[in-house]
C-alpha cells in the first residue's frame, strides 16, 4: 500500500477533496439540530436506542429495569469472591474513612476529609493500579465553570439539564453548576497553570452543547494537570495509599450498613480485610468492558467494579441503559482506534467532513447527537472505510490554523499533534479520521447532593454514580463533576464518621446475592467484579465493530 | 564445514526467515529475552498482550497520558539504547523489551501555602540539581521529546516560570530520572516548578473572584430553584431557545 504523507493512497484521494473545499466549508453556516431532528437522528442511528443493546435485569434492588448487557452479564454474575476464604476476625487496616479507587474523585474526597479534620492515619485510598491511573489523568479538552459576566450558573445548569434529556437529578445538577467556580478556585490555589489571555483572564472555549464558551484548559492536558496538582498535595500530606490492591467486596455489619471492604493485593494475593466508618465509592468507569463492542477511550482499570459491589450490598443504580460514546474517537492508524481526540479540536474551529468533503453536522452538538450523524454518514455510504473495516469521517483539523494563525494546533493541542505524528500524519496540515468511541458511564450507583447512596456508610463519587448528567454528559463536566462530588464525599464522610459506630462486620450479604441468582435461576460461568479486561492472544488485535 | 561456517549458515537462515515473516506480517520481540512472533504494526503493550501476558504493572491509561509503560528496548545488533511508551511505539523486528515496573526517586514534601517562588525555591527542594553535567541523557530518553536538560538548567538558573513551561507536557514516566548520572528527579522537580507558577507567577482571573462573591452572596439559588421546579414543557422550551454563543459566526471557540 502506497502511503503519502501517513495515509494510504486511496484515502489522501478524499482528503483532497476536503482540501479543495476547505475555504468554502470554513465559512459554511451549519445550524444545530432542532429538538425533534435530534430525536429523530439518535432513534435511528445511537446505540442507546437499538433493541439488542440492552436487557432486563433479573436479580437486586433494580430487578426489571433495562441496562446494557454487559453491565447486566457482571449483575448477573457469581460475587468473584468466596466469603469462605476471608477471616474477617483479622483486621488488616481500621480507619474512619476507606476510599476506594485513587483517581480525582477519591484523592479530592480524600484531601477534603483531611481538611474536615480526618486525621491522614484514619484514612486509606485503595487502588487497583497506581494513584492517579485513572480516567482523570486522560480528560484533555477541559472544564467547565459559569464566571465570564456575561456567563452564569443558571445557564450552565440548563445546559447540564437539557444535555442529560431532561433526566438529571436536579440536585445534583445544582451542585454541579455552582459549585463549579469555587473548584477553579481550589485549583488555582493548587498551582494549576489553566490556559489565560494576557490579563489573567481564562482563555475558554466553547463545547458540545454548551450555550456559552465556559470552557478552562490547560493545553490538551488539561485532566492530567489537575490529576498531577491534586495528587502532588496529597503525596505532600502523605495521605496513605494501597496500590495494586482493588476492593473485590463491600463489607457490610449486623446494622446493615456498609463497613469498609475486602482489598485483593493483584501481586502477592492476600486479601486484606479493611474496617471503616464510612466508605467512599470512587471506582470510576467501565469502558473497558466494550459495551456495544465499541472500543474505548478508557483507561486500563475501567471495569466498573464498583457498581457491582455497590449493587452487591444493596444500592440502586440509575441510567445504565445508556453510555457515551464519544463522537471523535481515532479510526486511523489502526494502533490508536478507540483513543480520544479531543472534542477541543472543534472547540477550536475543526469541522467534521464526510468523504466527499463536505460538512453534515453543527460541530458541537451534545455527544450523543453528534456521534449519531457520524455514524449515520457511515452507514449511508459517505463515511471512509480503512483497510481493517474501520468506518470514519474527517475532523479536517487544518482549518484551525487557518482560523486562529498558523501555529495555535502546535501550542493547544501539542498532545493531539504529538500523537499522530508518531504515525507520520501531521494534523495541521491533513485532517483526522475519527469514529465514535466508548468514552463515559452516564449513569451509576444513586447519590444525593450530600454523596450518600441508599446504604448507610456509603457515599459514592465520581463517574462510578448516577443522577448528576442524567442520560447524557455534557464536554468538561466529568472533570467538574469529580471536583465537585469528590469535595463533598469528604466533606459528608467526615461529618458522618464523627457519630457512626460500626457494629460486627460480615459478608453476608454476599452469600444473600448468591442466593438470589440462584432463586432467579441465572446459570452464568462469569464472575464479578472483573478487576482488569482480558486481551490476551487475539483479544489484542482491535475488535471488529459489530455496529454497522 | 568449521565451527565458523555453521554460525554464517545459521545466521542467513534466520535473515531469510525474518524476511518471509515481514511479507506475512509478523515480527520476532523479545519480551524479557523470550522470543515471540508477533502482528506487525500492533504496540508494544498490544504485542506483549498477543504473548499472552496480562499486565498488572506497566499498563495504565494505554494513551499516553499516565506514564506507566516506560519501555527500555534495544534492537538486536544495534548499538543504542531505545526508551519509549509500550502503548504509543509500535513493535518492530528483534526488538528486545523490558518495561519499568516502578520508579523510584523520592519527592520533596513541601507546603505550597507556606513556600515562595524565588531564585533559590527550586534549587533548595532539590540541591542534586546543581550536579548536572549537561550530558543530555535527560533529554534522550524522553518519550514525550521535551527539551529536560533545558528545563533542568532553567530551574538551576532559578527560572520558575520558564521551567515550568518547558516541562508542561511531562507525563511523569521517570525514565529521564533513571538514566540520570547525577541523580536528578526531573519529572519531581517541574512538578513543583508548576505548581509554583499556577500559584503564584500567573496572573489571577478578576471574573472568577467577582462570580465566587455572587455565588456566595446566592444571586443565583433564586433563579436555578425556578428551573428545577419548571414542568418538563417549559424548561424544554426554554432550553430550545438558548442562544449558542458559538453558533455566532467568526466566535467559533471563543478566541
Amino acid at each position: 500500500m502506497k502511503m503519502i504523507d501517513g495515509y494510504p493512497e486511496y484515502m489522501m484521494k478524499s482528503i483532497k477533496l476536503a482540501e479543495e473545499k476547505r475555504e468554502k466549508n470554513i465559512s459554511a453556516k451549519v445550524t444545530p439540530l432542532s429538538m425533534k431532528e435530534r430525536d429523530e437522528i439518535l432513534g435511528k442511528y445511537h446505540p442507546d436506542y437499538m433493541k439488542n443493546t440492552k436487557r432486563e435485569l433479573k436479580v437486586g434492588m433494580d430487578k426489571g429495569k433495562m441496562l446494557y448487557n454487559g453491565i447486566v452479564d457482571l449483575l448477573e454474575a457469581k460475587p468473584v469472591l468466596n466469603p469462605k476464604d476471608v477471616d474477617l476476625s483479622s483486621v488488616d487496616f481500621d480507619v474512619d474513612i476507606l476510599i476506594v479507587g485513587g483517581g480525582g474523585a477519591g484523592t479530592v474526597a480524600a484531601l477534603f476529609a483531611y481538611e474536615s479534620g480526618v486525621p491522614k492515619d484514619n484514612m486509606l485510598i485503595v487502588t487497583k493500579l497506581r494513584h492517579g491511573d485513572a480516567n482523570s489523568m486522560m480528560a484533555q479538552g477541559g472544564i467547565q465553570a459559569a464566571d465570564r459576566s456575561d456567563d452564569s450558573p443558571v445557564l450552565h445548569y440548563l445546559d447540564i439539564y437539557g444535555g442529560g434529556h431532561f433526566a438529571n437529578k436536579p440536585e445534583l445538577a445544582r451542585a454541579l453548576a455552582l459549585d463549579a467556580p469555587k473548584i477553579i478556585d481550589w485549583h488555582e490555589n493548587l498551582g494549576v497553570m489553566y490556559d489565560r489571555e494576557e490579563d489573567g483572564e481564562f482563555m475558554e472555549l466553547s463545547g458540545g452543547g454548551t450555550c456559552k464558551n465556559r470552557m478552562h484548559s490547560a493545553k490538551d492536558y488539561t485532566g492530567m494537570e489537575l490529576m498531577r496538582n491534586i495528587r502532588d498535595k496529597s503525596r505532600n500530606l502523605e495521605i496513605p495509599v494501597l496500590e495494586f490492591c482493588p476492593i473485590v467486596e463491600l463489607l457490610t455489619d449486623d446494622n446493615g450498613q456498609v463497613a469498609g471492604g475486602i482489598a485483593f493485593n493483584l501481586e502477592t494475593h492476600e486479601y486484606h480485610v479493611i474496617k471503616a466508618k464510612a466508605t467512599i465509592m470512587a471506582t470510576g468507569g467501565s469502558g473497558r468492558l466494550h459495551l456495544s463492542n465499541y472500543p474505548t477511550t478508557n483507561h486500563y482499570g475501567a471495569t466498573g467494579d464498583g457498581l457491582i459491589m455497590a449493587y452487591h450490598a444493596g444500592a440502586n443504580l440509575l441510567d445504565l441503559d445508556t453510555i457515551q460514546i464519544h463522537p471523535t474517537g481515532d479510526a486511523f492508524p489502526e494502533s490508536i482506534v478507540g483513543i480520544l481526540s479531543t472534542e477541543k479540536i472543534r472547540g477550536l474551529g475543526a469541522k467534521p467532513l464526510n468523504k466527499n468533503g463536505d460538512p453534515f453536522v453543527f460541530p458541537l452538538e451534545p455527544r450523543d447527537v453528534e456521534s449519531a450523524t457520524f455514524i449515520r454518514e457511515c452507514k449511508k455510504g459517505r463515511g471512509i472505510k480503512t483497510s481493517t473495516g474501520m468506518p470514519g469521517v474527517w475532523l479536517d483539523s487544518p482549518m484551525i490554523d487557518i482560523i486562529h494563525g498558523e501555529g495555535t494546533t502546535e501550542a493547544k493541542l501539542a498532545g493531539e499533534v504529538r500523537k499522530f505524528k508518531r504515525f507520520g500524519i501531521d494534523m495541521t496540515k491533513h485532517p483526522i479520521l475519527v469514529y465514535p468511541t466508548l468514552h463515559y458511564q452516564n449513569g451509576g450507583v444513586e447519590i444525593n447532593e450530600r454523596c450518600e447512596t441508599k446504604i448507610p456508610g456509603l457515599f459514592g463519587a465520581g463517574e462510578v454514580t448516577g443522577g448528576v448528567h442524567g442520560k447524557n454528559r455534557l464536554m468538561g463536566n466529568s472533570l467538574l463533576d469529580y471536583n465537585v462530588f469528590g469535595r463533598r464525599a469528604g466533606i459528608y464522610a467526615a461529618k458522618y464518621v464523627k457519630k457512626a459506630k460500626t457494629g460486627k462486620i460480615t459478608l453476608s450479604h454476599v452469600d444473600k446475592y448468591n442466593k438470589m441468582l440462584e432463586k432467579a435461576n441465572i446459570k452464568t460461568a462469569k464472575t464479578a467484579p472483573i478487576l482488569l479486561p482480558e486481551y490476551r492472544g487475539e483479544m489484542a488485535i482491535s475488535r471488529s465493530l459489530d455496529i454497522l | 564445514m568449521n565451527e565458523e561456517g555453521k554460525t554464517l549458515v545459521k545466521k542467513l537462515d534466520v535473515k531469510k526467515a525474518t524476511n518471509v515473516e515481514k511479507k506475512t506480517g509478523t515480527v520476532e520481540v523479545f519480551v524479557m529475552g523470550k522470543s515471540y512472533q508477533v502482528p506487525a504494526g500492533l504496540t508494544i503493550m498490544k504485542a506483549i498482550e498477543y504473548a499472552g501476558y496480562k499486565f498488572i504493572r506497566s499498563c495504565g491509561c494505554r494513551a499516553g497520558f499516565c506514564g506507566a509503560c516506560s519501555t527500555v528496548y534495544r534492537i538486536e545488533d544495534e548499538q543504542k539504547l531505545g526508551f519509549d511508551l509500550a502503548c504509543q511505539k509500535l513493535v518492530e523486528d528483534k526488538m528486545c523489551l523490558v518495561q519499568l515496573p516502578f520508579v523510584p526517586a523520592s519527592k520533596a514534601e513541601y507546603d505550597i501555602e507556606k513556600i515562595k517562588p524565588s531564585e533559590s525555591t527550586l534549587i533548595t527542594m532539590y540541591p542534586e540539581i546543581a550536579r548536572c553535567v549537561s550530558c543530555n541523557t535527560c533529554t534522550k530518553s524522553c518519550p514525550q521529546d521535551i527539551d529536560v536538560m533545558k528545563y533542568i538548567q532553567n530551574a538551576v538558573r532559578g527560572d520558575i516560570a520558564k521551567c515550568a513551561e518547558i516541562s508542561f507536557d511531562c507525563i511523569q514516566c521517570g525514565l529521564c530520572a533513571m538514566r540520570c548520572p547525577a541523580d536528578i528527579k526531573h519529572y519531581h522537580v517541574s512538578q513543583l516548578a508548576r505548581r509554583l507558577r499556577g500559584k503564584y507567577i500567573d496572573k489571577r482571573s478578576k471574573n472568577l473572584s467577582k462570580r465566587l462573591k455572587e455565588i456566595e452572596n446566592r444571586k443565583y439559588d433564586k433563579d436555578v430553584e425556578k428551573l428545577m421546579k419548571m414542568g418538563k414543557d417549559d424548561i424544554m422550551e426554554k432550553y430550545s431557545s438558548r442562544e449558542i454563543e458559538a453558533e455566532k459566526e467568526g466566535d467559533l471557540g471563543g478566541d
